[in-house]
């Protein structure tokens, strides 16, 4: 599904990510690791398309299409979703509103027809229940005064709705108490099928109990320095990063 | 205020010939405003209330009293609310009885053309006209007095509650004067308790230069709720200079919801007094320029008495070149205690060349009072665009829906609905040729 050949990302002018390789398959869920500016988020936010972080070098094909050649509203639509480590409030736009565009403009580019307003309340209806998304969220502005937690599980809900082909999640459950964790973790796994893929960021093999890993993988200073099972997780958390072959180093550190 | 003598002289003959024969305070009135006018001149960017108004380009227009014009003539269909409730029509500040309709008014509700208002209603007329708009220090203010030859009246009697709105509306159209000026006047004295909307609205013809000099007096008597609404869609070439003055007495609430879209420059003053204990008033604003226009409100806001709440949002979009301007005073007088204020300004510039001058101004006498103010001026979210679109949203819809929730929030609190809608169409088509420029360089 998604095949990442040795990506190079600046952001700033800054290199990043150094060579990145990662290949992952329909209904494979992979772990991303790594500490604090290893390039993690921008690893994501550069297949997301963000216009300040900028390919240097490197491919990265979707379903065999050039991934990097499409506008970030395209992947989206094409089944690429980004849930955010710091989603964006957005005074006076309606939530509801908002996804209901968003699942509309998603419909119509795959030649579907649009939902009308009933349609979607009931569609809406149906996924809220999953993620315990009250009518007030949808109601509100779109994250605007929303609580971590609850801007987080709006995030996986507009995941849940939008059903992307790979979705992105970057530290979905930093910020998250045990409930909340337990909630996106449902979320998450009611959206595992084998036509999916999900690549969940992480630091804590917390998250990892719930949501089961295939494969998971360290970045570091820019590069991939590990890759392997469920297990590494479990290592990891037990023995830090220090042991891993040269160390491990943020970006430019 | 030093002027180039030859360039206020064809104004001052205009004055010179000003209209004769009204009852003798008016008269008296109109002399001392013409006299005023030639002592003050027009303002200059040199005088702190103009400093980033330059107003030359009326100056140098000199411009002369527009001569009647067919009332066919006065073009209602670009105004899009032209239907609704009860309405006066002026063509070129001239009452139009075959535009207006004003047959099923409410008893107790007196709309009528202020030149037969001045003897019909003589009493309430000279009670009350001219007591706002002072013109010892305002040269526009002074002009339009010594000018005004008709106008709109409205006078609503103690405790009635208008069901429909009430709407006045200036239409400039051609009267085979080359520079035609308008000497727009209102006057509206709503009693006690008295409900009501109104809706002022200015319209002209896009390929006509022409000038609309307005002054507006409002009173809200005690306890009375009036809710304001200026329409300001002048053409393209238009001038307008307008300054409404409102009077609100103990616990009289007065919304102010103003919308600037018009015109090649377009100074709104609005100067408030809240001159009785519990008096509130609102403010709200929307104006947009682009091209070369410019667009000026200044807003004064003088709490005279305790406990007088205020609140105040004037939001700006700007594309082209276009410049705009907002000083908001707050005045809070020494026996205004419990004052509270608090006044926000937000722009949107769409473009690199546009620009905005913005001060809050607070004249604070009192101690024990609440004022906050707040501005804030900025392009588009960069960050609130890729969000969007990283959810599906071609960047076009995108900056479209960000672009309406900025202008939202003060289009929601339109209680006309058709108003409102009207409003948006203005709004948004004229955007979306804006964004049509913008996207073509
Ligand atoms: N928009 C940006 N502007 C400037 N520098 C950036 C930007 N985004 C990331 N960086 C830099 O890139 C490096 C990698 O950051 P990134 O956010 O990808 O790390 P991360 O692995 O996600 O870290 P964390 O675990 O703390 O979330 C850091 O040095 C960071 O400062
Ligand atoms: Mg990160």
């Amino acid at each position: 599904m998604l095949d990442i050949k040795s990506l190079q990302v600046k952001v700033e002018g800054k290199q990043i990510l150094k060579g990145i390789d990662l290949r992952v398959n329909a209904g494979e869920v992979h772990a991303i690791m790594g500490p604090n500016g290893s390039g993690k988020s921008t690893l994501a936010r550069a297949l997301s398309g963000h216009p300040e972080y900028e390919v240097t070098g490197g491919e990265v094909l979707f379903e065999g299409q050039d991934l990097l050649e499409m506008d970030p509203d395209t992947r989206a639509r094409e089944g690429v979703f980004m849930a955010f480590q710091y989603p964006v409030e957005i005074a006076g736009v309606n939530n509801a509103y908002f996804l209901k565009a968003a699942l509309n403009a998603k419909r119509k580019h795959h030649g579907q027809p649009e939902l009308d307003a009933m349609e979607f309340m009931q569609l809406i209806k149906e996924k809220s229940k999953l993620l315990d998304i009250d009518q007030s969220m949808l109601s509100r502005a779109v994250n605007e005064g929303f609580s971590g937690g609850e801007k987080k599980r709006n995030e996986i809900f507009q995941m849940a709705l939008l059903e992307p082909k790979l979705a992105i999640l970057d530290e979905t459950d930093s910020g998250l108490d045990i409930d909340a964790l337990k909630l996106v973790a449902n979320g998450v796994n009611a959206m595992r099928s084998p036509t999916r893929a999900i690549i969940v960021v992480t630091h804590y093999q917390r998250l990892l109990d719930y949501i089961v890993p295939d494969h998971v993988h360290v970045l570091s200073g820019g590069r991939m320095v590990k890759s392997g099972g469920k297990e590494l997780a479990l290592e990891l958390e037990r023995r830090g990063y220090g042991w891993l072959e040269n160390g491990v180093t943020a970006v430019g550190a | 205020m030093p002027q180039l003598a030859e360039r206020i002289r064809p104004w001052l003959t205009a004055v010179d010939e000003r209209p004769q024969g009204a009852p003798r305070w008016l008269q008296d009135l109109r002399d001392r405003a013409a006299s005023r006018f030639g002592a003050l001149g027009f303002p200059t960017v040199r005088d702190e209330d103009w400093r980033f108004t330059n107003i030359s380009p009326i100056v140098a227009g000199e411009f002369r009293p527009a001569g009647p014009a067919p009332a066919a003539a006065g073009d209602l269909a670009s105004i899009p609310h032209a239907g609704v409730g009860h309405r006066i029509v002026l063509v070129n500040g001239r009452f139009a009885p075959e535009l207006s309709r004003l047959g099923s008014l409410p008893r107790g509700v007196r709309v009528a053309s202020l030149a037969s208002a001045v003897t019909e209603q003589a009493d309430v007329v000279q009670r009350y006209f001219g007591q706002l708009a002072d013109f010892g220090s305002r040269s526009f203010a002074a002009l339009n007095s010594a000018l005004a030859s008709d106008g709109a009246f409205v006078h609503i009697a103690d405790g009635l509650i208008l069901e429909e709105a009430l709407q006045i509306i200036f239409v400039a159209a051609p009267s085979g004067d080359a520079r035609p000026m308008t000497s727009a006047r209102v006057l509206v004295v709503a009693g006690e308790r008295v409900q009501a909307r109104i809706v002022e609205t200015y319209a002209g013809p896009a390929d006509m230069a022409y000038f609309t000099n307005a002054v507006t007096e409002i009173f809200a008597g005690e306890n009375a709720v009036v809710d304001h609404y200026k329409v300001q869609q002048e053409g393209a070439r238009g001038f307008h200079v307008a300054s409404m003055h409102v009077h609100a007495a103990r616990a009289a609430s007065f919304t102010s919801h103003s919308f600037s879209l018009g015109a090649r420059i377009a100074r709104n003053d609005a100067i408030v007094l809240l001159d009785g204990e519990g008096a509130e008033c609102t403010l709200n604003g929307l104006y947009l320029a682009d091209g070369e226009r410019l667009v000026d409100n200044h807003t004064m806001i003088d709490h005279a008495r305790p406990h007088c709440p205020s609140h105040e949002i004037y939001k700006g979009i700007l594309g082209g070149s276009a410049r705009a301007v907002f000083n908001g005073k707050i005045v809070v007088r020494p026996d205004a205690q419990k004052t509270d204020a608090k006044q926000t300004n937000r722009a949107l510039l769409l473009s690199d060349n546009a620009s905005i001058n913005t001060k809050p101004q607070l004249e604070i006498f009192a101690d024990d009072v609440k004022c906050t103010h707040g501005a804030a001026i900025g392009q588009l979210d960069d960050d609130a665009i890729f969000y969007l679109r990283s959810r599906g949203l071609p960047y076009f819809e995108a900056r479209d829906m960000l672009i309406r929730a900025f202008a939202g929030d003060i289009l929601d609190r339109v209680k006309i609905p058709e108003l409102r809608a009207g409003l948006e169409q203005e709004l948004y088509s004229q955007l979306a040729k804006d964004l049509e420029e913008i996207d073509r360089q």
